[in-house]
């Protein structure tokens, strides 16, 4: 392993790699393909570097863990809006996610829909390219159009065009009151008219998600107390043709309900799991009507509906299995994730993209984890590749 | 401000060019008569013009793949123009270049309130986004200054902002999808009524490339559900440096105002002079403003004058009505007329830390008396993003170059602030040569890299952005 402490001997570090690193923040999130390679640990370059309250603005090493961060953003009533998921209960990993492995990954959780991604708030970034060289792009101010945004480039590249060695992030304020409305015995068209509406409305709502297991939609509002209270009434009073509509407002139990959502807790003791986002209204179909029929599988829906978490048991992958001329689940994950990404890819379904987030090693390294680009965009990526890293070194192969 | 010599070989064939041009366009979308080429030889850019080879009109997707083969074929250079409204020289052509027009392209193609977006064409200007959905509750959030003829097109090249962005976000947070054709003449789609694509960041990218990477044709925009109101207070303070602090603690506070705009004295007293809209005559204002019901609305604005309060402010004056609202809107609305109609004057974007307000508006007052040049400052005070306004006398020998030079310092102290050169308006060629002033060498090399992926022949909208002498080597092709 290797650990650098300062950027200068990261740098180095990728400079003089005789071949591929495989690049680990926390560990907490082995999504995509597996990557061979010298593992180059991040843990090293921890800790905050500039944190200004008053300007919202928050610049860490990439190698500190998330927990630290909310510590210190905790500290002054200020937090990462972007409610990035931790995933180690759905991977069953170890360790401490980390601030750049948030940024890689571009990780965001429910409040996505109302505040942006994880990419909207980051503002800068310094990282070291494959021939060794520390760039840095953007910076730690709101609004920056200074050259090309490979700010938002970084974010989500998962290492394979940089090693981020620092992030500057945008934070907000904690807001004093929470509250979420649930409606239960919702069905797939109440839970989307309930979603819908819900987001039609004025009334900001920063988490909408649906559990059908649970027949739970939950709506979340956040703000000054007098305004949720206010908000919740409205709300209330926008679904009460769609069922009884109940209103949570404590904090350690909002908490704890919108981390489970956040988390896909409810999905986390099945062995396959795909991330799905397309529009609301292509989800309310169903994950397109021939695969509803042929397949069994779990499911949570966030971001209002635009969201899907698909769940198989091995057993469930098995069932899809007899439709190629198998009959084990490892042949029915592998076609059930084309045919999943064969949907996506389908014009007239409207557009998305499928991604294989928990899998077994042999699945993952058969199939094209993320949704494949067409072709030019395809052939854009690996220009971007071959620009950023000549020599294929930064963990090869993730991303295509 | 140095632009590249034209290639002679491109202008020699200007009549073989046209003719192609011609045979992919209906006859009135080609303009090649130098007559009539001047209405595209500048921008809001005025101090710099240049009359192109030809510009052309195209109305659909494929007419700009054709336009782009052909111009890749020829070697001929192509700059991208949206409404025509940079005030950064953004679509500033050359002699060899033709000027790629959008202004066709205007149509509503798709409205998805179930799925809040909406998707246009991208000559269709940004105010008539908005203009299309709000019957219906819902707008458009990015609102720059020109939102009346800016183009979206434009707005995403320069990753446009505006007054509301501190509490929505500019273009970039509010772009879902693109069609992009490249410089080759290849479409491409890129996203969709969809969050968050699994690859790389395309989006991200393209959105603030100031026309580099490629023409958008089509955008999907995230529409939202208009507030149930808003409301607007005014505060005057003695000092700049206070009004700094107060903004500084009404963020910490917790509150996000939608608009927290900044102007100073003579920024004041130019816009009385002119709009008559009532402000007192104080050092610095502030314009606050908040969204919600009219309860929601009183809780924070009673937050907000409490923090004011400990600032001792000379004037804390709320809106009572719509009238109010619009006549505490008027002066900052009219500032950039104001000053218009009493100087030529040079607008700067440079954004700065919030914390560093009060140090960068005591140095920008130092070094005007240095100039010998007055700066009038209205600004974004939320997020940082600053205008100072540059007053000169175009008619004054001399008087252009100290205002650049003026201009230069300013944007200097920006990124020694921790800053950057430019909030929303882009780089263009208008700031080109200060990049190196932000960045290393390697961190343009990085970016020019970038370009050289989607555009290796270097022919979309080639010298700006980047100094000149970084990009010589590859515009020889």
């Amino acid at each position: 392993m290797i650990r650098p402490e300062t950027e200068a001997a990261l740098a180095e570090a990728v400079a003089s790699a005789d071949g591929p690193l495989r690049i680990v923040g926390g560990g907490t999130r082995s999504v995509g393909a597996p990557v061979e390679g010298a593992a180059l640990s991040l843990a090293g370059l921890s800790g905050v570097e500039l944190y200004e309250p008053g300007a919202l603005t928050l610049v860490v090493r990439a190698g500190t863990p998330v927990a630290e961060v909310e510590e210190v953003l905790a500290g002054e009533g200020q937090r990462l809006a972007f409610e990035p998921m931790d995933h180690r209960a759905l991977l069953g990993t170890e360790g401490a996610p980390t601030m750049g492995g948030v940024v890689a990954g571009n990780i965001s959780g429910p409040r996505r829909i109302q505040v942006g991604a994880c990419r909207d708030a980051l503002l800068g970034v310094r990282f070291v390219d494959g021939r060794g060289q520390v760039l840095r792009n953007g910076g730690r101010v709101m609004k920056n159009v200074t050259g090309y945004d490979l700010v938002k480039l970084m974010a989500g590249s998962r290492g394979t065009l940089g090693v981020l060695s620092e992030v500057a992030m945008k934070v907000l304020p904690t807001p004093e009151a929470v509250a979420t409305l649930t409606l239960h015995g919702a069905g797939r068209e109440g839970a989307f008219d309930a979603m819908t509406r819900a987001m039609k409305s004025p009334f900001e709502v920063s988490g909408a998600a649906w559990v059908p297991g649970a027949g739970a939609v939950h709506l979340r509002l956040e703000g000054f107390a007098g305004s949720v209270a206010y908000r919740a009434d409205r709300l209330i009073a926008l679904l009460s043709d769609l069922g009884e509509v109940a209103v949570e407002t404590g904090a350690e139990a909002n908490a704890a309900l919108w981390r489970a959502i956040r988390d896909v807790e409810a999905l986390a003791d099945l062995p396959y799991v795909w991330r799905v986002s397309m529009a609301p209204g292509a989800l309310r179909a169903g994950i397109r009507g021939d695969l509803d029929r042929t397949a069994r599988f779990e499911r949570l829906y966030d971001w209002a509906g635009g969201l899907c978490w698909i769940g198989m048991s091995a057993e469930q992958a098995a069932e899809y299995a007899p439709l190629y001329g198998a009959d084990d689940a490892v042949s029915g994950a592998v076609r059930f994730h084309r045919d999943l990404q064969g949907a996506m890819a389908d014009p007239e379904f409207g557009g998305g993209h499928a991604t294989l987030v928990k899998a077994p090693q042999e699945v993952r390294a058969q199939v094209s984890v993320f949704q494949p680009d067409p072709a030019p965009l395809d052939a854009l990526a690996r220009g971007l590749r071959a620009q950023f890293d000549p020599r294929g070194i930064l963990n090869p192969g993730l991303m295509g | 401000m140095e632009m590249p010599a034209p290639d002679t070989a491109v202008l020699d064939r200007k009549a073989e060019i046209v003719q192609r041009l011609r045979s992919v366009l209906p006859r009135d979308a080609v303009i090649d008569d130098p007559a009539e080429t001047r209405a595209y030889e500048c921008d809001a850019l005025t101090a710099y013009r240049c009359p192109p080879l030809a510009a052309v009109l195209p109305s659909t997707t494929q007419q700009v793949s054709d336009i782009l083969r052909i111009c890749h074929q020829e070697g001929v250079p192509v700059v991208p123009r949206g409404s025509g409204t940079s005030l950064a020289g953004g679509a500033l052509p050359t002699a060899d270049s033709v000027i790629l027009g959008v202004a066709r392209l205007n149509e509503v193609l798709e409205v998805d309130y179930d799925n809040r977006f909406i998707r246009v064409q991208s000559g269709r200007t940004n105010l008539s986004v908005t203009g299309a959905v709000e019957g219906d509750g819902f707008f458009y959030a990015p609102d720059p200054s020109s939102q009346l003829a800016c183009a979206i097109a434009g707005n995403i090249a320069m990753n446009s902002g505006g007054a509301h962005c501190l509490k929505y976000g500019v273009t970039t947070n509010n772009l879902l999808g693109v069609t992009l054709v490249m410089m080759d003449g290849t479409v491409v789609e890129i996203g969709g009524a969809y969050l968050d694509a699994g690859g790389y960041d395309w989006l991200g990218l393209i959105c603030g490339s100031e026309g580099q990477l490629g023409v958008v044709t089509e955008a999907t925009l995230r529409i939202l559900p208009k507030p149930e109101g808003a409301r607007p207070v005014l505060m005057g303070f003695d000092s700049s440096e206070v009004a700094g602090a107060c903004v500084a603690d009404i963020i910490k506070a917790g509150v996000l105002p939608v608009a927290i705009e900044f102007m100073d004295r003579p920024c004041i007293r130019a816009t009385e002079a002119f709009a008559g809209a009532g402000y007192p005559d104080c050092e610095a204002l502030l314009i606050v403003e908040v969204e919600g019901s009219p309860a929601e609305i009183d809780e924070q604005l009673g937050l907000i004058k409490q923090i004011a309060r400990t600032h001792n402010p000379v004037e804390l004056r709320e809106s009572g009505s719509e009238a109010e609202s619009a006549r505490i809107w008027l002066g900052r609305k009219s500032a950039f007329g104001a000053m218009g109609q009493i100087n030529d004057y040079m607008c700067l974007d440079g954004t700065i830390p919030v914390s560093e307000l009060p140090y960068v508006l005591r140095r920008i007052g130092e070094m005007s008396g240095e100039f010998g040049l007055d700066v009038a400052n209205v600004f974004h005070a939320g997020d940082g993003n600053m205008h100072p306004l540059i007053l000169f006398d175009a008619n004054k020998p001399g008087d252009l170059e100290r205002c650049e030079a003026l201009g230069a310092e300013i944007l200097k102290l920006c990124v020694e602030a921790g800053g950057c050169l430019t909030g929303e308006h882009g780089v263009g060629i208008e700031k080109r040569d200060l990049m190196n002033v932000q960045f290393d060498a390697p961190d343009i090399e990085a970016q020019l890299r970038v370009k050289d992926v989607f555009d290796p022949k270097w022919l979309l909208n080639p010298a700006k952005v980047f100094p000149l002498e970084t990009t010589a080597r590859r515009r020889a092709g």
